[in-house]
């Protein structure tokens, strides 16, 4: 019977460690590791052939000299700080946009909601790259927004949205807006119509009911959208690279960037792991949020 | 000196003096193509315990919900104390209900939750800390004030649900199936723990319910309703004695219903007349309260215990009636012998087991007399 239970348990840690620890343990590994013009282009690489020898050998050449170059060159933490920044603010604007869906659709008859969750899932079938692209077409200086304007008369020159962040805003907050509606719709759904009939019969205002008791009841709802939405936009390269232009700083393109066109492999290394040092503060919150929901539920 | 203690009747609805606190005229509500209340005239008077009983579509919620103001009716006219409560929302009416749900707010404690409507008028804070205090002592919640709705047992939860909605002193509270959660033997404890919470309180209470016993329990008045309509409203032992339809009678308890054609009874008291039933029966011979046609066909209602069973017919008794017994169902304290007549028909009948089962009397397939009194029953015309 124990045999059986620890062999339930183990698949999931086996895969953790395959796929999550061993990798990571050799980014750290080659954060420690200084630039080589060699195949791989860092040094020391571990020779076993050499033994204990070799292997102590290999240890003493590891140095947290990358980390001190972090904070040396005012580059990384700046594009940590603007990461952050542009996580927390885009986080802020998806809920705003989601909370009003979710209410929405949590709302409407029964017979409606199946077509509604449809759509808020339909845009994971087409491919992520191609739906930034077409926000290119979009809010681009000559884009189908700025004709759409000017043919309405609103505008009279285009506006630069394309290659600022209020284009990464846009992009972060379209493409992680299912993130957030689909957590804070289960919240609401869940939610007794009566409590809210129950608030207005004991003298509170339809609104005065919304904040006491719909928004706290969908509050973990909340916190697990958020926590799904700023986790991966703290890393996020590809939105910022496509529609952020060069004014754009965030992390991931500094990663790319040192991976890539600096072909530093230990710098980056460096970045990354800094960058998971941070994310496991907001990831332990989540989990212990996750938990909390769990045993109030049972 | 010895004091005569006056006895009071608690009647508002005999005196014609008496103001109602709550009136219906010609309320009508449809859904679309559906009337849900169809024309209902209502008095509830104030401190009474009312029962809006019926089966579950018969719309007695939707005429609840209409007191609490959720609903507005599509014909006539509410007045609560008075006031014509049509363009007043339910945050704004001294009415607050009990939910069949409870809806307790499951982020807030009970504290919490019962101060939840005080803090909505702004009282004071030593005012609300007050009333909350006395409402957790009169529904024995003291200990549990800090306590989340989930961390509390199901019979709590209602209480709490109860101080809540009578934390505000509302002049009428609604109560939507408020023991139909709770398993039989605390609902049985909590009907008079309400009862006795009406009685302290002085509030008005209307309490929609399907359970017969739940609405003779604890009503001062019972309003039977049947696909939107009201059938009956009376006292509970006027119900049960005096149904005033046979859908009323079959409706609360057990009850025999004879089918037959009514004829004066010759030299008989006033009313008496006779039922013939069934060829070759003595007819049944009974009281009517309102004037029967000669060969009108009415409805005689009887209820099973009412009749006794003997192996030979009472003396006492005018009603006699010969059959078989099919089936005891034995309920401890009473048995329901169930007899078929010749005729066919089949009659219940309920006897106390004042003797131990060993040494009872009649068994299957014994051939017995049943025996009833003039009065026993009632005659229905509908």
């Amino acid at each position: 019977m124990n045999l059986r239970r620890l062999v339930l348990i183990s698949v999931p840690y086996l895969w953790l460690v395959a796929l999550f620890l061993v990798p990571f343990l050799i980014v750290v590994k080659i954060s420690l590791s200084t630039t080589a013009i060699a195949i791989p282009p860092y040094t020391p690489t571990l020779d076993l052939a050499q033994g204990w020898a070799g292997f102590k050998d290999f240890l003493s050449q590891l140095s947290f000299d990358n980390f001190t170059f972090l904070t040396q060159d005012d580059l990384y933490w700046k594009a940590y700080l603007s990461s952050l920044k542009i996580a927390a603010l885009s986080t802020l604007f998806t809920l705003l946009v989601a909370y009003p869906i979710a209410y929405g659709m949590a709302r409407v008859p029964d017979e409606w909601r199946p077509t509604l969750l449809m759509l808020i899932i339909l845009p994971f079938w087409t491919s992520f790259l191609i739906r930034v692209y077409a926000w290119m077409g979009i809010l681009s200086d000559e884009g189908l927004l700025n004709q759409f304007l000017m043919w309405l008369g609103v505008i009279s020159s285009p506006l630069h949205i394309m290659n600022t962040s209020k284009a990464v805003y846009i992009g972060i907050v379209y493409t992680y807006l299912p993130f957030m509606v689909l957590p804070i719709y289960a919240a609401l759904d869940k939610m007794d119509e009566s409590l809210n009939e129950a608030a207005v019969d004991l003298g509170a205002s339809r609104l005065s009911s919304f904040w006491l008791v719909t928004l706290p009841m969908s509050r973990n709802g909340v916190i697990a959208g958020c926590f799904l939405v700023f986790i991966p936009a703290l890393g996020e390269y590809v939105i910022p690279q496509l529609l952020g232009g060069s004014q754009t700083l965030m992390i991931g393109k500094v990663l790319w960037d040192e991976f890539f066109s600096n072909r530093d492999w230990p710098v980056a290394s460096a970045v990354a792991v800094v960058l998971l040092v941070i994310l496991i503060v907001p990831i332990v919150l989540f989990q212990r949020n996750q938990q909390k929901q769990q045993e109030a539920e049972s | 000196m010895a004091q005569v203690k006056p006895q009071i009747v608690f009647d508002p609805w005999n005196d014609p003096e008496a103001k109602p606190l709550i009136e219906c005229r010609s309320i009508t509500k449809r859904f679309g193509d559906f009337t849900a209340i169809d024309n209902i005239n209502l008095n509830i008077y104030e401190k009474e315990f009312f029962a809006l009983l019926g089966p579950s579509g018969c719309g007695k919620t939707t005429l609840m919900r209409m007191l609490a103001g959720f609903e507005t009716p599509t014909e006539g006219k509410i007045t609560i104390d008075g006031q014509d409560v049509a363009q007043v929302p339910p945050n704004k009416r001294a009415v607050n209900m009990m939910f069949q749900s409870y809806a307790l707010f499951p982020h807030l404690s009970v504290w919490e939750n019962i101060a939840f409507g005080l803090k909505r008028e702004h009282a004071p804070k030593d005012r609300i800390e007050e009333r909350v205090a006395e409402m957790l002592r009169l529904t024995r919640l003291e200990k549990f004030a800090r306590r989340k709705p989930h961390q509390i047992s199901g019979g709590q939860r209602q209480r709490v649900a109860l101080a809540r909605s009578l934390a505000k002193a509302p002049k009428l509270l609604l109560l939507d199936e408020p023991l139909g959660a709770l398993d039989k033997k605390l609902r049985q404890d909590t009907q008079f723990e309400l009862m006795d919470i009406q009685e302290r309180t002085g509030t008005t209470f209307v309490i929609v319910t399907h359970d017969q016993e739940e609405a003779m329990t604890v009503a001062s008045r019972v309003a039977v309703m049947d696909a939107g309509e009201i059938m009956q409203i009376a006292t509970p032992a006027d119900i049960y004695e005096q149904p005033n339809s046979v859908y009323v009678a079959d409706f609360i308890g057990d009850v025999n219903i004879i089918e037959g054609n009514a004829s004066p009874m010759a030299g008989g008291p006033e009313g008496a007349i006779n039922i013939a039933y069934a060829e070759g029966q003595d007819p049944v011979q009974a009281v009517a309260t309102t004037p029967v046609a000669e060969g009108e066909k009415v409805f005689y209602a009887i209820r099973p215990e009412k009749i006794t069973v003997s192996h030979q017919p009472d003396p006492d008794r005018a009603n006699h009636a010969f059959g078989k017994i099919i089936d005891i169902a034995y309920l401890g304290n009473i048995s329901t012998y169930r007899v078929q007549l010749a005729s066919g028909k089949l009659i219940s009948a309920t006897m106390t087991n004042s003797r131990r089962l060993t040494r009872r009397a009649f068994t299957w397939e014994d051939e017995v007399w049943l025996s009833w009194t003039r009065t026993a029953g009632v005659v229905l015309t509908k």
